[in-house]
């Protein structure tokens, strides 16, 4: 069976869901060999080994944290023509992050092959991988290929489920001589986020997202204890971020996370189609808004027509006194 | 010397009008509106900021779409850059994102530059990895996704916002850099902007006069393919409940009924 490359998100050594996901489609299409790169790279090999990774190729270098992307494109090239050495992969998956995107895009120039980005699904096809994509702030669903070269491919997280499969997962480790062009952008210094404890906004099973009408910085403590009560990630809409009320990091939409949760409870925002794009592929969707011509209630599955602050507080203590 | 800045802007259909496909599976852009990308009236803005900032810059901003992405020249033009050049040929009909690199990484290599700017995304593609191409075609640094942008004495810095982490960059002109919609409001053109950008130079381009053969760009030059778009089916209606003290009570029964809680 042909290998497919899978490029690993980890944070020292910490592998991110979504890596995990593009395991499970990387076995539909091939033999997933894992591509980790620095610090914490050999650590990531065992989680990628139960989840179905034969091969682990890891490189480690400063200049992968020093220098904006395209050293670890070189890496993902010498991964890519080791891989060759043996026979074409059959494809190279990259997570959908915005650094992965671009370390794809330029793979697919240098390797001359085309690309796809934020694919929500993947089904081995006569003529090579076929991708599912969302298309028009969600209201369209595409299904493309590539036809030319090995199909470089980014996945959205939440495109399907994280699987057990174990394997061999041998780490080896991953020659890299670094092109002229990899030390060009330097990066001068790096603020890691803090966390919050709450769960990833791409990665949550149910996001509670506040817009304009929650009206104040401070009355986002109204939303944060429901999404709490629920075990939920916090989102914004961009009225909302842009207030200065929250983190642009939470913003669900075109600009910001797009997000595919199981529940999606949105309390004060209208539903603007920006918005929209980015949580209309939702599972369940919750809407609470005072304006009961809002356009986010013709999405809903459950619309309250009502002021956030009654009922999102009213909502919050049943779901604690029900969950005891 | 001048600072030679070229922005890339695109032609896009509005986001609020009924956006589909055309029978060949490409953006249909005849029956919907067109207008200046929003994300990329920040890239517009951006380049005004720091030509201010320079002793003596100039801006050309540089479009690759059909007759009517003249429209998007003009607005951009009247916010006030200094020249445009449009590349429109109909070989480039359907032209993905490498096709479409390939055609703007020559335009911007005739044009001259120090600086590509561009947005973050096409509201209608919404890839987000043109930038990062020009940067490996052109063979110079990718300053990418940038919230804030600033050039001095031959260098670009900006910081670059990500998931797990917010990062200062910096690389040595030329460079092309992108810019989010977190990078600062666009400005409205003025009234003496639209009047003005009236008399500007629009140079008009096409393939013969980049070298590119027509087999390397349109729908059979591309590298993807599309082979199916079907509509989202509608959502089917949901329950509508108007709050008469209960309504976070209904709510929470509602969720129960589903198994969240
Ligand atoms: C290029 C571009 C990109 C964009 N990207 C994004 C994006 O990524 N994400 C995004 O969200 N937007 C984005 N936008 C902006 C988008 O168009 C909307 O402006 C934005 O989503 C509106 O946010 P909102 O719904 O919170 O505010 P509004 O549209 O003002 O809606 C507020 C809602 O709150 C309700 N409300 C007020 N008070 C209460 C109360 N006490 N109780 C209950 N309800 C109440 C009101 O009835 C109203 O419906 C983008 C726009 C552009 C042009
Ligand atoms: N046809 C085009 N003409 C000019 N610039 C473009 C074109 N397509 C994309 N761009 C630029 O590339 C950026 C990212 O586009 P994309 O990768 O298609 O989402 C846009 O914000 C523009 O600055």
């Amino acid at each position: 069976m042909a290998e497919v490359l899978v490029y690993v998100d980890h944070v020292d050594g910490a592998v991110r869901k979504p890596t995990l996901e593009l395991l499970t489609l990387a076995r539909r299409i091939g033999e997933p060999v894992a591509v980790a790169l620095g610090s914490g790279a050999e650590a990531t090999a065992a989680t990628l080994a139960e989840h179905g990774a034969v091969k682990v190729l890891t490189a480690d270098a400063p200049e992968f944290a020093e220098y904006l992307v395209v050293p670890k494109v070189d890496a993902l090239q010498a991964a890519y023509e080791a891989a060759s050495a043996g026979g074409s992969p059959a494809a190279v998956l990259v997570p959908s992050s915005a650094e992965g995107k671009e370390i794809a895009a330029r793979l697919a120039v240098r390797i001359g092959s085309g690309i796809i980005t934020d694919a929500v699904d993947l089904e081995a096809g006569d003529e090579g991988p076929v991708a599912t994509q969302s298309a028009f702030a969600a209201s369209f669903t595409t299904k493309s290929r590539v036809s030319k070269g090995t199909p470089v491919i980014t996945v959205k997280p939440n495109s399907a489920a994280v699987e057990a499969a174990p394997a061999a997962g041998t780490v080896e480790p991953l020659t890299v001589s670094f092109s002229e062009k990899a030390t060009g952008t330097k990066v001068v210094s790096r603020t890691p986020r803090e966390s919050t404890g709450r769960p990833e906004l791409t990665e949550a099973a149910i996001v509670v997202s506040g817009g304009r009408g929650v009206n104040g910085a401070e009355n986002f403590r109204i939303i944060e204890e429901l999404a709490d009560s629920l075990g939920a990630a916090v989102g914004a809409s961009r009225a909302a971020v842009d207030a200065g009320w929250y983190p642009h990091t939470n913003q669900v939409g075109q600009t910001g996370k797009s997000v595919s949760p199981q529940l999606y409870i949105a309390a004060g925002i209208s539903g603007a189609i920006q918005h929209r794009a980015g949580m209309q592929t939702s599972k369940t969707i919750v809407a609470i808004n005072k304006d009961a011509e809002a356009p986010i209630f013709d999405l809903v599955d459950y619309g309250v027509v009502g002021d956030l602050f009654e009922v999102v507080p009213q909502l919050t203590e049943q779901v604690k006194a029900r969950k005891g | 010397m001048s600072l030679r800045i070229v922005v890339c802007v695109k032609y896009v259909p509005d986001a609020t009008g009924d956006r589909h496909f055309a029978d060949d599976l490409t953006v249909d852009r005849d029956d919907v509106d067109g207008l200046l990308s929003e994300l990329d009236e920040y890239a517009v803005e951006q380049a005004l900021q720091i030509a201010e900032e320079a002793d003596d810059a100039e801006i050309t901003v540089l479009t690759v779409g059909p007759e009517d992405a003249k429209d998007a020249l003009r607005k951009a033009l009247s916010m006030g850059a200094d020249k445009a050049v449009h590349v429109e040929d109909d070989d480039i009909h359907g032209s993905d994102v490498m096709a479409t690199s390939l055609v703007l990484a020559k335009a911007i290599e005739k044009t001259g530059y120090d600086l590509v700017i561009c947005g973050m995304a096409s509201t209608d593609g919404t890839m987000g990895v043109l930038p990062a191409i020009l940067a490996e075609r052109l063979g110079v640094p990718q300053v990418t996704l940038l919230s804030e942008v600033s050039v001095e004495d031959g260098t670009v810095k900006g910081r670059r916002d990500g998931d797990t982490a917010s990062e200062r960059l910096e690389a040595s002109l030329p460079a092309v850099v992108s810019v989010t919609d977190q990078s600062g409001e666009a400005r409205y053109p003025s009234f003496k902007g639209i009047m003005a950008a009236k008399k500007k130079p629009v140079e008009s381009l096409d393939l013969e006069d980049l070298e590119i053969e027509a087999d390397e760009v349109g729908l059979e030059g591309s590298w993807t393919r599309v082979d199916s778009a079907a509509e989202r089916p509608a959502r089917t209606a949901g329950t509508i409940v108007k709050d008469e003290g209960e309504g976070g009570k209904q709510l929470a029964e509602f969720l129960a009924s589903q198994k969240f809680i």
